[in-house]
């Protein structure tokens, strides 16, 4: 009796760790593994291994295995007719000896490996009348033969490991799937990209004094959004719009942008239609990030709202588009042009300071003086701006002071504006 | 000679051509795992007496089980003889009831594990 209860404790308390195995998060083949720990544990079974049913090989895979032949193959086959009847049989257990009234196919198939491997239970994981895999079992180190009872408890232990494998098998599979789609999204995002960037370098290529704006612009862009501390994926649309914001001078005539002139008014009223034609050829498109069309359209605004195409004000300039206006300007200020040589970084910083609140947006503008003066006075930080300006350019002694009064000036004016 | 080789909580001794490999208090997976690698260390090194000293034992757990079973497997492959020393009394039940008894031989203190290890270890040497 005493021994009939400490059975009992024994059984009970492994379906439950198992129970508790199955509810825990650890992964496909450490629980394949403490399953079969507790399998065995629970009749004290010398030897036996859980194996994954494989539909695309027809095959069984051995996933966990204890005290078995390391020399034994670890696949079992398994054809579609063993499989069905296996399935039919539910969680069973079928003794792998001629003796037995019904031998199963997959035994009988699979007589020699059995043998050699000393199992004496075959156990059918079957989830939903699908078949998972099979619970392998050697002999208990009692020697005693299997009894009903033994059979019910490995029966419900079996259960159990199959919803478990089942379960983890589809997380991961879900895991893996998320990872491919993820790796396919990120693929198609670098064509995109790529594709966007020889698009660029084909507007630019159009006017021979600009080549190379579009490409800078983008990267202006995103310096000035990660230093507003945008989201990733902001950044990387706004640096879109940077390459893209030119795309409406596809439609203007060559000589217009390469004349080596100031042009006339007749050609500047052809050349200032090129934001809202950027606006047409980029609308239809779905891009994977916001108001690239918008930033394109707007990019000529002021916030003054003396700007073009359609003399829009302050916030009504959408973020974006301002963020383009300033790269756009200071792109075109710190490089040749057919009718000037570029400025100094002093004239430009004095430019920005005059028009700052009337054609660019002071917080757009504090940003990017502010990533540019950081890049001067903090080694550890990426000389974007000496790589896209050029060493020289960089080269002045007063520089930091003067961003710095340039960006306590604005930020006073804002304060005070606000106040 | 004493060699302690010590992992965390499980820990074993060399005495002569014997080992022992001392359990802690609960045999589980994470313990269990530890007394078989030093179990398999010492087998693998040619000790054909292995002591498993369950002093400190309260409690085996199926999982507990299954990894001496594994132990019992190796040392029956490595012609070795496994003794089972000092285990409380549910815990000799418990490997009675199971069959595990069938496989080790189990020695009431270290003084006679010892002397069972060794004795096993010249008839089998």
């Amino acid at each position: 009796m005493a021994e009939d209860i400490q059975k009992f404790l024994h059984t009970f308390s492994a379906l439950a760790d198992l129970g508790q195995e199955i509810a825990d998060t650890s992964e496909f083949n450490e629980m394949a593994s403490t399953s079969l720990h507790l399998v065995l544990g629970t009749l004290a079974i010398m030897r036996g291994a859980i194996g994954e049913y494989q539909p695309e090989y027809g095959s069984i895979r051995l996933i966990a295995k204890r005290n078995l032949d390391k020399n034994l193959p670890t696949e079992l086959l398994l054809d579609y007719f063993e499989n069905r009847e296996l399935c039919e049989m539910g969680i069973t257990t079928v003794v792998a000896e001629e003796s037995e009234s019904k031998v199963l196919d997959f035994v009988t198939n699979n007589n020699e490996w059995l043998n050699d491997a000393k199992i004496e239970l075959v156990m059918p994981l079957v989830v939903r009348g699908r078949l998972i895999g099979v619970i392998l079992l050697g002999e208990k180190a009692s020697g005693e033969n299997y009894t009903d009872q033994d059979k019910a408890v490995l029966s419900s232990m079996a259960r159990h490991i199959g919803v478990g494998l089942q379960e983890r098998r589809q997380r991961e599979e879900l895991e893996r799937r998320t990872r491919e789609i993820k790796h396919l999204y990120d693929g198609l995002r670098a064509i995109y990209r790529d594709t966007v960037r020889a698009f660029a370098a084909a507007i630019d290529c159009k006017d021979k004094y600009t080549q190379g704006h579009s490409d800078r612009v983008g990267k202006y862009c995103e310096i000035i959004a990660r230093e507003l501390g945008w989201e990733e994926e902001e950044v990387e649309g706004i640096m879109i719009a940077g390459y893209l914001h030119d795309v409406g001078k596809l439609a203007v005539e060559r000589n217009i942008i390469n004349a080596p002139y100031r042009i006339n008014a007749q050609e500047s009223s052809e050349l200032n239609k090129h934001p809202m034609v950027g606006f047409e050829i980029l609308s239809p498109i779905r891009h994977p990030y916001a108001d690239i069309p918008q930033a394109a359209r707007s990019h000529h605004e002021r916030i003054d709202g003396r700007g073009y195409p359609e003399g829009l004000k302050g916030d009504e300039i959408p973020i974006g588009a301002k963020i383009v206006t300033v790269a756009d300007s200071f792109d075109a200020m710190t490089t040749d042009r057919p009718y000037r040589r570029r400025r100094s970084l002093e004239e430009v910083l004095e430019d920005f300071q005059r028009n700052t609140g009337k054609q660019f947006d002071p917080r757009v503008v504090v940003a990017f003086f502010r990533a540019m003066l950081k890049e001067i006075t903090n080694s550890n930080v990426e000389k974007r701006f000496r790589r896209l300006l050029g060493r020289d350019y960089m080269n002045t002694d007063t520089l930091a002071m003067k961003l710095q009064n340039l960006i306590t000036e604005i930020e006073g004016h804002k304060t005070a504006v606000a106040a | 000679m004493t060699n302690p080789s010590v992992s965390k909580d499980v820990y074993s001794t060399r005495k002569g051509k014997v080992a022992i490999v001392y359990a802690t208090d609960y045999l589980n997976k994470n313990s269990g795992e530890k007394v078989e690698y030093e179990c398999q260390r010492h087998l693998s090194s040619g000790y054909k007496g292995l002591v498993i000293s369950f002093r400190e034992t309260k409690i085996v757990n199926s999982i507990g089980v299954s990894i001496l079973l594994g132990i019992i497997e190796s040392a029956k492959n490595s012609g070795s003889q496994v003794v089972f020393s000092e285990a409380n009394q549910q815990t000799i039940s418990l490997f009675e009831m199971l069959g595990l008894t069938k496989h080790v031989k189990v020695a009431v203190d270290e003084n006679e594990a010892l002397r069972v290890a060794t004795d096993e270890e010249k008839s089998l040497g």
